[in-house]
């Protein structure tokens, strides 16, 4: 099979790369890009743990193949801090420990993060239906909420 | 150097507080490396071939095709690991599991694997391994396995345990039995006796993360193997033996653990990986779907579970009995006998018995999961407690308290305990705001206990004061929740230094000796322990060092808050050394300071746990809802609350999940329906209330900080607890675990209203 | 393996006709790319419907919505005219997966991959939405009720694609609704679901009604005995009891790892009745 050649923009830079057509965005941005932040949880879009923004939109990255990002804004969670300044949400789940082994954690942040911008004030309801689409097997989800619930709190001023 | 790891009266400065943990920042910016986040040059891809049948023989396997595919660069099945355990059993049965023998025991079992230059080499080689079987009945049922007559898993299986041995095999590999008393005189005495049958059907940990791993053999044999595990150590030891290498010469490296619950104490593709690269002379990144992570790793017991209890008119529990029976998988196992040992240890009885039975079923081996065996158990006795209580007339609260366990009462598995918080769990429950909170039409509160032993075990720890005077502590047990922060506090607090000095680390099986795995509740209680004794080992240097630097005998000195103080008046001209300070002059008083700690952490101090739920069940579905959960449970001391608190959260959540929608699904033909995240129903986030704590602190008297594991007894009493509510909501006494809504559903319209249907 | 993006409905009917082997359209790929994972499906072509603009637009006509087959159902969600007027549809459509999965999949994949518990298709079914058709020989139009005719298949012939759905302009008084049961609160699949649609005349009688059932029988049921009983009734309790007992009637469910048979019925029965009765508050009934 012959690669296709992709052009993209990851986190706010241009990048080119070549992918198979059956290969995942999830499976480029980790075994090509080595960006890793994004986990494989399940595969088949049921745990989020692979969650990345395109075009302002949510998508588990495990669900759009690699070909389809040609000329997309990706951001991952690698693009979440701003240089060495954490984003509201990352500062809040480290303050909650809303993280115990973590491997749903980059996931739950560009969710929340999606979340909060479409809905800068949500309730508690609308911040569990909203993070529904990501599994944590760890916490029982309080303190994740609480997080998240904090860090609006402090994003809006 | 001796250690004493008695509890001493002490106040605590860094102990008890909150601080982000070290490891936080690359988990927040996906920097942190998990398991299948670690590649080498010249990897290879990894792929294992599954068995699609329950229970079947493997007459042959041909793997010429897959061999002749261009970028296949090696092929393995049993015939790559030979036998090299030696007679022993355990090891025997870790082996077959990691690639089937003689016969494929369940769906999902392997049955073969290859290396191939990328992915989709290795499934098309997978396609071209062809398998002979000779397909044989199966069973999966745990009560249809033990009857007589069931297909047989292995026919060299005799009960163990009984008092004349059968002559006949069976699927049950053993009986084992506890309590005292005589139970026959207590029922004898008993005014009111409850006797039910229960089940719960077999659950997986869940762990997010997959089992992955990177392993490397080179050419002089030595090895590397990256993977995501709760026990490096033991990962190591395993590996080695099956592979015929010495431990030495395999570096585990556990990466960042992606949640693990006891699922990951055992090897299961790591051996295959290590065999793979052997054969292919180059390194092999194996990482599971999630799909063979339901089918082959993982799960719990499905149980089947009689309990008789009875009780005299005051209240008095006067006999108690269970027989329990836990599928193993296809491997003998001795999940039975901790349910049996579990099962009545928070109640204080003169007569008291449980018998377990380990059952063999076509389903995958049985591995820990939180707490494990102990679940099932509460469910069936706190279930049947509860019931009792109704029919004595006391408040189910009243009536625990009238029969709990306390200091110097002997547990029905034997030992007497020390101080326990099972008593003040429930007081605590009892006066509780949430037990007084107005319940609506259709809504019910439940409450239950739960009891788990706790583990120690050998530990290491090395603690090094770097020049800057920063303290690196260096532990063996894998870090699943936390513990780095807790760990780290346990070094600042002994050695009187700021939390923000110290950085804690897991290190790998070449950099630090034995440790045993991560389970058990113990990775805090007993690397706390090592890291205790270490930094006491470092205070006896820093002290010389002063010392020396003094020019005064190291008897003189003392250590207090981080410094070294010389005692008495004569020295009264000398100013405090701070560790800093001693560490900046290490080079020239004897070189680098360090301490150093090996021990077996014995004492883990058992736990309690008293959690109360409210429940909607919507009676035209069956659909129940969790509206509030509390969770009231004794940590001994808790090192870094927040972190205990997300302990006692998860486990309840996991239990939450246990008790209402999670199970395995397997078909007539032995083939499991549900492996995915789909159909295996964990809580989302919107399934849960907040869930509300309350610590306990009852120091355990074998710790010096007074610590117990927090780990485990949070995931004991949801299922009872949960099951008490709905029938206090509904009326209708549940038996079966999960209490899914087709199965409330159907009591509802079998039992209408009835609390004895 | 290839993939494509063409840039035209022409092309794509095109580049399918010519495909040799087997051939899959792209559109959110929410069920694809997960029977691919799975080794279900190895396509030699994908087509992605994405670049072809018409089909990520939901227009509104002089006869009501065209909803293009790319539209995510996440959009539908976010259109306020069509929720206003089809909110049983989009609230159908907004159950489809998690939020992650909303921002792809489509009402026109969820109805070609043909499951029996698709949630949008008995919404869709009782909203009396159609299907334009573009293939090979031209376009037609056919009702969404007549696109799966058994799980997993489709009437669609090959070089046919859904390129969108039709939905009409709404009578005054109207309203729809829709209820799945799932066994957690969200990332279900629906063990069993129900959609209704009414119209009342002026005293609040019900005029017309369409009564659509999910994950009851091999391919989403449209029970006219049920819409029989709620026309000429106020939804007085004694035509709810009715309802319920029909639409448990009509299932033909299976048992399997979702339920059971008898949960099916019973919860059928209990989900019309409700569904019912929010869609006659939404036209305005009381």
């Amino acid at each position: 099979m012959a690669g296709i050649a992709v052009s993209t923009t990851i986190n706010g830079d241009a990048v080119e790369y070549l992918c198979q057509p059956d290969e995942t965005l999830l499976d480029v941005l980790r075994d090509r890009l080595g960006l890793t932040g994004a986990k494989e949880g399940c595969g088949t879009g049921d745990c989020g743990a692979c969650s990345v923004i395109v075009d302002d939109r949510l998508v588990c990255s495990c669900l759009v193949l690699g070909a389809e990002a040609e000329g997309r804004r990706v951001e991952t969670i690698e693009g979440m801090a701003h240089g060495d300044t954490l984003h509201p949400l990352q500062q809040k789940f480290l303050e909650h420990a809303a993280l115990q082994c973590g491997i749903c954690t980059p996931g739950f942040l560009i969710a929340a993060k999606d979340l909060l911008a479409k809905n800068p004030d949500p309730t508690e309801e609308e911040i569990r239906f909203g993070l529904a689409g990501n599994l944590c097997r760890c916490t029982g989800y309080d303190k994740i909420v609480r997080a998240v619930q904090d860090a609006a709190s402090v994003m809006r001023g | 150097m001796n250690f004493d790891p008695r509890l001493t009266n002490r106040s605590f400065s860094a102990v008890g507080t909150r601080p982000i943990r070290p490891d936080g920042i690359d988990k927040v910016t996906g920097r942190a490396r998990y398991g299948a986040d670690f590649n080498m040059a010249g990897q290879l891809v990894g792929r294992v071939l599954r068995s699609p049948h329950a229970h079947a023989v493997i007459r042959g396997i041909d793997t010429s095709k897959a061999e002749a595919l261009p970028g296949v660069k090696a092929v393995i099945t049993a015939a790559d690991l030979p036998d090299l355990t030696g007679g022993d059993s355990a090891l025997y049965d870790i082996l077959d599991n990691c690639m089937a023998r003689r016969k494929a025991l369940y769906d999902g079992h392997a049955v073969a694997a290859v290396a191939a230059i990328d992915a989709r080499t290795a499934r098309q080689a997978l396609k071209l391994i062809s398998v002979d079987y000779e397909v044989l009945p199966h069973v999966t049922d745990v009560d249809e396995a033990f009857r007589h007559g069931a297909p047989l898993i292995d026919d060299a299986i005799f009960t163990e345990g009984l008092v004349e041995k059968p002559v006949k095999p069976s699927n049950v590999v053993k009986r084992t039995q506890f309590g005292h008393g005589d139970v026959h005189k207590g029922f004898g005495e008993a005014d009111f006796i409850v006797e039910r049958s229960f089940r719960t059907e077999q659950t997986h940990q869940g762990y997010i993360e997959p089992h992955a791993c990177v392993a490397s053999v080179s050419a002089d044999g030595m090895a590397e193997l990256w993977v995501c595990t709760q026990g490096p150590f033991v990962y190591r030891q395993h590996c080695a033996q099956l592979l015929g290498m010495e431990a030495s010469k395999l570096r585990v490296t556990s990466s960042e653990i992606g949640g693990g619950f006891g699922g990951k104490t055992h090897v299961w593709a790591e051996p295959v990986a290590l065999a793979l690269s052997r054969k292919a002379g180059r390194p092999v990144k194996l990482v599971m779907t999630r799909d063979e992570v339901f089918r082959a790793s993982g799960p719990t017991s499905a149980t089947s579970i009689d309990v008789r209890i009875g009780a005299r008119k005051d209240g008095t529990i006067t006999a108690a009995e269970a027989t329990l029976r836990y599928s193993c998988g296809p491997y003998a196992g001795g999940w039975a006998e901790v349910g049996a040992m579990t099962a009545f240890a928070c109640y204080r009885l003169d007569n008291v018995r449980t018998v377990g039975f380990e059952v063999l079923v076509n389903r995958p081996k049985t591995a820990a999961y939180r707490a494990p065996s102990a679940p099932m158990a509460a469910f069936a006795v706190e279930s049947s407690i509860d019931e009792l209580a109704g029919k004595v007339g006391m408040d189910a609260v009243d009536f625990r308290i009238k029969n709990a366990a306390q200091e110097g009462t002997r547990a029905s598995y034997g030992p007497v305990y020390g101080p326990i918080g099972i008593g003040p769990t429930l007081e605590a429950v009892k006066n509780h705001p949430h037990m007084q909170a107005p319940l609506k039409k259709n809504q019910g509160r439940g409450m239950a206990c739960g009891f788990w032993f706790n583990f120690g075990g050998q530990t290491c720890v090395d603690l090094n004061i770097g020049m800057d005077g920063s303290v690196s502590l260096a532990v063996g047990t894998v870090d699943v929740g936390g513990s780095r922060a807790s760990l780290s506090l346990v070094a600042a607090e002994e050695l009187g230094i700021d939390y923000g000095q110290v950085k804690a680390i897991v290190a790998d099986t070449s950099s630090l000796g034995y440790n045993d795995m991560t389970d058990g509740s113990r990775g805090t209680f007993s690397s706390s322990m090592a890291t205790i004794s270490a930094a006491r080992n470092a205070i006896l240097i820093l002290r010389e060092r002063a010392a020396q630097m003094w020019d005064i005998p190291a008897d003189d000195v003392v250590w207090e808050k981080g410094h070294a103080l010389a005692r008495g008046e004569k020295y009264g001209n000398l100013s405090p050394l701070s560790l800093k300070e001693i560490a900046a002059q290490s080079g020239t008083t004897g070189g680098p300071i360090a301490g150093h700690s090996e021990l077996v952490a014995d004492g883990a101090g058992v736990s309690f746990a008293t959690h109360i739920c409210d429940i909607e069940v919507d009676p035209e579905t069956g659909a129940t809802r969790v509206l509030r959960y509390t969770v009231v449970q004794d940590a001994g001391k808790a090192v870094h609350p927040t972190y205990v608190e997300g302990q006692y959260q998860g486990g309840a959540a996991q239990g939450i999940g246990w008790a209402l929608n999670e199970e395995y699904i397997y078909g007539k033909d032995g083939r499991l329906q549900n492996a995915g995240f789909l159909d295996y129903r964990i809580p989302v986030c919107s399934d849960l209330p907040m869930i509300d704590t309350q610590i306990l602190e009852i120091p355990n008297p074998n710790h010096p900080y007074g610590v117990r594991g927090v780990g485990e007894t949070s995931i004991v009493p949801p299922l009872a607890a949960i099951a008490n509510a709905v029938s206090n909501a509904v009326g209708v006494r549940m038996t079966h675990i999960p209490m899914s809504p087709p199965r409330i559903l159907a009591a509802l319209e079998a039992g209408a209203g009835k609390h004895d249907a | 393996m290839r993939y494509i993006r063409p840039l035209t409905i022409e092309d794509a009917v095109g580049q399918l006709v010519g495909a040799s082997g087997t051939a899959a359209i792209l559109a959110g790929g929410s069920d694809l790319l997960v029977r691919m994972k799975g080794g279900f499906v190895e396509p030699d072509l994908i087509v992605d419907i994405k670049a072809i603009a018409p089909l990520s637009e939901i227009r509104e006509t002089a006869e009501g919505f065209s909803i293009g087959a790319a539209v995510p159902c996440a959009v539908l969600g976010e259109n306020k005219v069509l929720k206003k007027a089809w909110p049983g549809v989009v609230e159908a459509a907004k159950l489809i997966g998690s939020k992650q999965v909303q921002g792809r999949c489509t009402i026109v994949g969820n109805l070609c991959n043909a499951s029996p518990a698709a949630d949008s298709v008995p919404a869709l079914v009782a909203a009396g939405a159609r299907a334009v058709v573009a293939g090979p020989t031209g376009k037609r139009t056919i009702a969404v009720e007549n696109v799966p005719t058994a799980p997993g298949r489709t009437s669609l012939a090959k070089g046919e694609i859904i390129e969108a759905i039709l939905l009409d302009n709404r009578a005054p008084r109207s309203g729809d609704a829709y209820l799945r049961f799932i066994p957690r609160t969200e990332m279900d699949i629906a063990v069993v679901s129900a959609g209704v649609n009414l119209t009342l005349d002026e005293t609040g009688v019900i005029r017309t009604a369409r009564v659509a059932l999910g994950a009851a029988a091999p391919t989403v049921l449209l029970v006219e005995e049920a819409a029989e009983v709620l026309v000429g009734s106020k939804l007085d309790e004694a035509t709810l009891e009715r309802l319920a007992k029909i639409c448990a009637g009509a299932c033909r469910p299976i048992d399997d790892k979702r339920g059971t048979i008898e949960f099916r019925r019973k919860v059928a029965g209990v989900l019309a009745r409700r569904v019912a009765a929010t869609a006659y508050e939404r036209a305005g009934g009381k």
